[in-house]
């Protein structure tokens, strides 16, 4: 018999470097996850997108032009200090969306869900989208529908969750057979469909895995601001909004330096001063 | 919502500051929740036992490996193939959503044939008499007045069309244009009959692309990815030249902006410098060179090359330098997907720079292959008709001049027309002129899935199978460093009342009687592929794949100069507007189109019923970010929005290419216009290309 003596700690890393902005880990998220889709996307507001790719510029004229794609799937906050008070788990007045402290998946369960959206108003990242229609599929295009993933309905929110299903299978899989789960056995949709390879995907408390390998995420709070927790000693990697201390679960890297800047919003002079905690040399532990 | 970055991390902030202050009545919202969901309307997929089946996909020149998940035998997912020798895993977002198109709304569900205005169904047998009793009649007064549009012009299923024609007595066979033929059509005017082109990018170490868009779909878009990425792992360089910053311009590490249609010139710039300076390798030129040397000194020195293309001379002959210099490096032909509106010139003169810097046939270059193929089809019976209708002249060198010449033409060119896995009328340039050429052949057949701009225009149609629905060969093309066939299989059975398009074609032959029965002496397609492709069969149907040809073939081909050496002129853009309108190929909306893939379009492509135009803010003078506009071109006007962006060249309107659908599919159709619609087609004088790159237009407030 085996215990789960150990929890897991599941996170991302996006090489934005490597991200080609192709829609595939989009797509494969909609078909894996019952995602619905209308007659109109383009009012980006209702149009869900569990993972949504965003493009950022460099604000210069041409022909210094640059661009770069943001593949973003829901962060799963750990939030202040790493206790588990992600910002949309802490507001929900319904207990509909959980913090998993033995996987760190914050989930979302449709049936509890009511609809107040608070949790949306609360995530900094705009992963929640709400259900404001019922799904409707064309003739005969129910028959793809994954029994895996309950199809959600009108009034409840819905958002990535790290396809906690396919964790699932794989757990009861390797319970089975009396063993833990390997690193490739669960892996996110987004992540096998990526024919870039931009996406790793693992335990963030397993240091074996390779996604832990590159980010080398700092066990002790940041010097100055505890609240954050995590912070990668890569130079190349950070994360969306870290000073919030939401401490998110998906990570980003990137050799271009404007694009690291554009992971948060700096006054003007400050940047200097924090990507100086940026790296291997200056972080402790 | 605007989805610029300072919004989407603004809007966060203020967001996350409001989390603090949520007061609500915990236990009241935990009893309304359980009391009011109960959710009867929403679906409850049965679940089963889960299975992997794996196959190819069709849905463009890629030929991926998928992988397709099933739940109790129902397919509900796709994804790529890890065993995939093209990919090695992974695939587009078209393929991943490629079971929306088993219930596509558009599928067409049974035969139809046209009764006045609109299509009425017929059960398969009356359709097949009804088709052989009309060619019959027409194959007495003229066997070559039948001809066939196919999408490519590989693979046993166009095999079987082009085999139909034959025994049919016409050799009025035709494909769209494509990437594979450009190639073809490169190495043959460069190398000699026979050959294509196939590039290495897997191992080059510096990709000097003119144009192509590896991350816009161009060749095989997965492999195009994956060699992508492993170039940023062995730290190899890739420099884009185009007027716009595409996807690839962005992930590359330079962008060299150069104005529409001169891709050619910059090439011959530096072909010039190098010829001048002497940097060009030892190779075989039997003929040519020396007028080649002579004139492209003459003509595309450093100086004038920066007239043509707005690149910087100095820039040139760096470049030229760095290329030459460079290990492993290959120059790519074909802007965007390589495949519409390219000329020969351009693909020549990039072919030309790798022949002159010696990176034909070496690892990370171009291979000049023998074009393989695993399929021998057994001689096609022919009587006296078809004997007849062989020796006789194809109707016209191109689709596009048979297009020009039907609409030029008093009687009928054609009597009838096949089309295979090809929408002309909405896919060339001008689709209305095309639209009125089948309007004037009497008898047109579709062998569509869909019932899309061009099946609306046929007579019958004889629905095939969708790619997930039938067996057949799938052969790898658009300039791979290998040549691979891999099996499609089917994942489920029809759908609708549809057929594998060569059981139709069996069933049509059988129908017609004498030789062309006897050249279709199989009882099902799948009998015959096994038969056709015998020499590869075992492994191809045991594991899915057979490679055909791979690494880099032996010797140094040799270099003919002659095309080159007569400086063929470059095809202008048509009218005299002062800007260029210029199609965009988008990878989540050129080529196949499903609900999930036009999803992910972006709001600064389509805005509600509306295409979004790109415009640099320099040139949009009056011209409002989001704004309303109109487009005029010598051949069209559209509305359209505005979209002010930096990463695109002044001077130039970028429009996508994709859009304006007009068949029954809410969500792909019906959004925005045909950038063809808008676009006159220019041919190349010697190729028989469309080149038309883009168009003179202007733009205005709406
Ligand atoms: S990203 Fe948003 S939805 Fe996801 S855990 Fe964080 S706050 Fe919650
Ligand atoms: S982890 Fe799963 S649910 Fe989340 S974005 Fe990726 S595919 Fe979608
Ligand atoms: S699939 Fe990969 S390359 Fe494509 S947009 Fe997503 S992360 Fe980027």
């Amino acid at each position: 018999m085996i215990h789960n003596t150990k929890a897991h700690k599941f996170g991302m890393l996006i090489d934005l470097d490597k991200c080609t902005g192709c829609g595939s880990c989009m797509v494969s998220c909609m078909a894996e996850n019952n995602v619905p889709f209308k007659e109109d996307e383009s009012r980006k507001k209702d149009s869900i997108t569990w993972m949504r790719v965003y493009k950022l510029t460099n604000g210069k004229s041409f022909p210094d032009t640059e661009v770069v794609y943001m593949p973003r799937p829901c962060q799963h906050c750990s939030g202040i200090g790493d206790h588990g008070h992600s910002p949309c788990v802490s507001v929900c007045p319904a207990t509909a969306t959980d913090y998993g402290y033995d996987t760190g998946i914050v989930s979302q369960i449709y049936t509890r869900c009511f609809g107040c959206r608070y949790c949306m108003g609360a995530c900094p990242y705009h992963a929640r989208y709400f259900n404001w229609w019922d799904p409707k599929w064309p003739e005969g295009m129910e028959n793809y529908l994954s029994p895996n993933v309950s199809p959600r309905m009108r009034g409840v929110v819905e958002k990535c969750s790290f396809c906690y299903h396919r964790y699932q299978l794989a757990k009861d899989k390797a319970y089975a057979e009396e063993r833990e789960i390997e690193e490739m056995e669960y892996q996110t949709a987004c992540t096998t469909a990526c024919p870039a390879g931009a996406i790793t995907f693992g335990d963030l408390n397993n240091p074996a895995h390779k996604v832990t390998q590159i980010v080398k995420p700092d066990p002790h709070p940041v010097p100055g601001n505890p609240k954050v927790v995590g912070k990668s000693r890569n130079p190349k990697v950070f994360r969306l909004l870290e000073r919030l201390g939401t401490n998110t679960k998906v990570y980003y890297m990137s050799e271009r330096e404007w694009v690291r800047k554009a992971g948060d919003n700096y006054l003007d002079g400050e940047w200097d001063k924090v990507k100086n905690h940026h790296g291997a040399e200056t972080s402790h532990g | 919502m605007k989805i610029d970055r300072r919004s989407f991390l603004g809007l966060g902030l203020g967001a996350a500051a409001g989390i603090a202050v949520s007061p609500v009545g915990v236990k009241l919202t935990d009893d309304s929740s359980i009391w009011t969901q109960n959710w009867p309307w929403t679906p409850v997929p049965e679940d089963g036992e889960i299975t992997y089946e794996n196959s190819v996909c069709s849905l463009c020149p890629g030929s991926c490996g998928i992988s397709v998940r099933k739940i109790k035998g129902r397919p509900v997912k796709i994804e790529g193939d890890e065993n995939c020798p093209i990919t090695g895993g992974g695939a587009c977002l078209h393929g991943i959503a490629g079971l929306q198109y088993l219930y596509d709304p558009a599928r067409v569900k049974t035969p139809l044939r046209k009764n006045g205005k609109r299509f009425e169904p017929i059960s398969w047998e009356e359709a097949i008499s009804t088709v052989a009793g009309k060619l019959g009649e027409i194959r007495e007064n003229g066997s070559d007045t039948l001809g066939l549009i196919t999408g490519g012009a590989q693979g046993s299923m166009t095999g079987m069309f082009r085999r139909f024609l034959d025994a049919f007595g016409s050799s009025n066979a035709f494909a769209m244009p494509s990437l594979d033929a450009n190639l073809e059509l490169t190495a043959q005017t460069l190398h000699g009959a026979g050959k294509t082109l196939g590039f290495d990018l897997e191992n080059s170490d510096f990709v000097l692309s003119f144009g192509a868009g590896l991350l816009e779909g161009w060749g095989s878009p997965v492999a195009c990815y994956k060699a992508n990425s492993s170039r940023k792992e062995r730290h190899g360089k890739l420099y884009q030249i185009e007027p716009r910053l595409s996807n690839t311009a962005a992930n590359a590490d330079k962008w060299i902006p150069c104005k529409p249609g001169t891709e050619a010139d910059l090439a011959l710039g530096i072909c010039a410098v190098l010829l001048s300076k002497n940097l060009f390798a030892p190779g075989v030129y039997p003929g040519g060179l020396n007028r080649f040397t002579a004139n492209v000194t003459k003509q595309y020195s450093p100086e004038n090359v920066e007239a043509i293309t707005g690149v910087k001379a100095a820039d040139i002959e760096k470049l030229a330098v760095e290329f030459a210099n460079a290990k492993n490096a290959v120059a790519i032909p074909g802007r965007g997907r390589g495949d519409q509106g390219q000329s020969l010139r351009e693909f020549a003169a990039v072919q030309t720079l790798n022949a002159l810097t010696g990176r034909l046939n070496k690892k990370g270059g171009v291979f000049i292959f023998d074009k393989e193929s695993y399929l021998s089809f057994p001689e096609a019976a022919m009587d006296e008709i078809a004997e007849a209708g062989a020796g006789k002249d194809k109707q016209a060198a191109s689709l596009d001049e048979l297009v020009t010449k039907i609409n030029a033409s008093d009687a009928p060119l054609l009597n009838a027309l096949f089309v295979y896995n090809a929408n002309p009328c909405y896919a060339l340039r001008d689709p209305k002129r095309v639209k009125d050429a089948f309007k004037k052949v009497p008898f047109v057949v579709s062998f569509s899935s869909y019932l899309d701009e061009t099946a609306m225009e046929a007579d019958v149609i004889l629905p095939a199978s969708t790619f997930l629905e039938r067996m057949e060969d799938v052969p790898s093309g658009g300039g791979l460093a290998k040549q691979v066939v891999g099996l499609a299989r089917p994942m489920v059975n029809p759908v609708f009342d549809t057929k594998n398009p060569g059981d139709a074609l069996i069933a049509l032959a059988q129908a017609m009687g004498g030789t062309i029965a006897e050249s279709f002496e199989w009882e099902t397609y799948e009998e015959a592929l096994e038969a056709i492709a015998e020499s590869v069969w075992e492994t191809l149907s045991e594991e899915g794949y057979a490679v055909v040809a791979e690494g880099n073939p032996e010797g140094i081909p040799t270099t003919n100069f002659a095309y080159m050496a007569d400086m063929p002129d470059a095809v202008q853009a048509q009218g005299d507007g002062k800007l260029i309108l210029m199609p965009i190929d988008n990878m989540r909306l050129t080529g196949a189109s499903s609900p999930f893939a036009v999803k992910t379009v972006s709001d600064k492509v389509i805005a509600g019923k509306d295409v979004v135009v790109e415009i640099n803010p320099a040139t949009a003078k009056g011209l409002k970010d989001g704004g309303d506009a109109v487009i005029t071109t010598p051949v069209g006007k559209a509305k359209v929005k505005v979209f002010l962006n930096e990463g695109m060249m002044p001077g130039v309107i970028g429009m996508a290419k994709g859009l304006g659908h007009t068949y029954d599919n809410p969500y792909v159709a019906g959004k925005g216009v045909n950038v063809n619609d808008l676009i006159a087609p220019v041919i190349e004088p010697g190729s028989g290309l469309d080149a038309a790159f883009g168009i003179t237009a202007s733009i205005s407030k709406a």
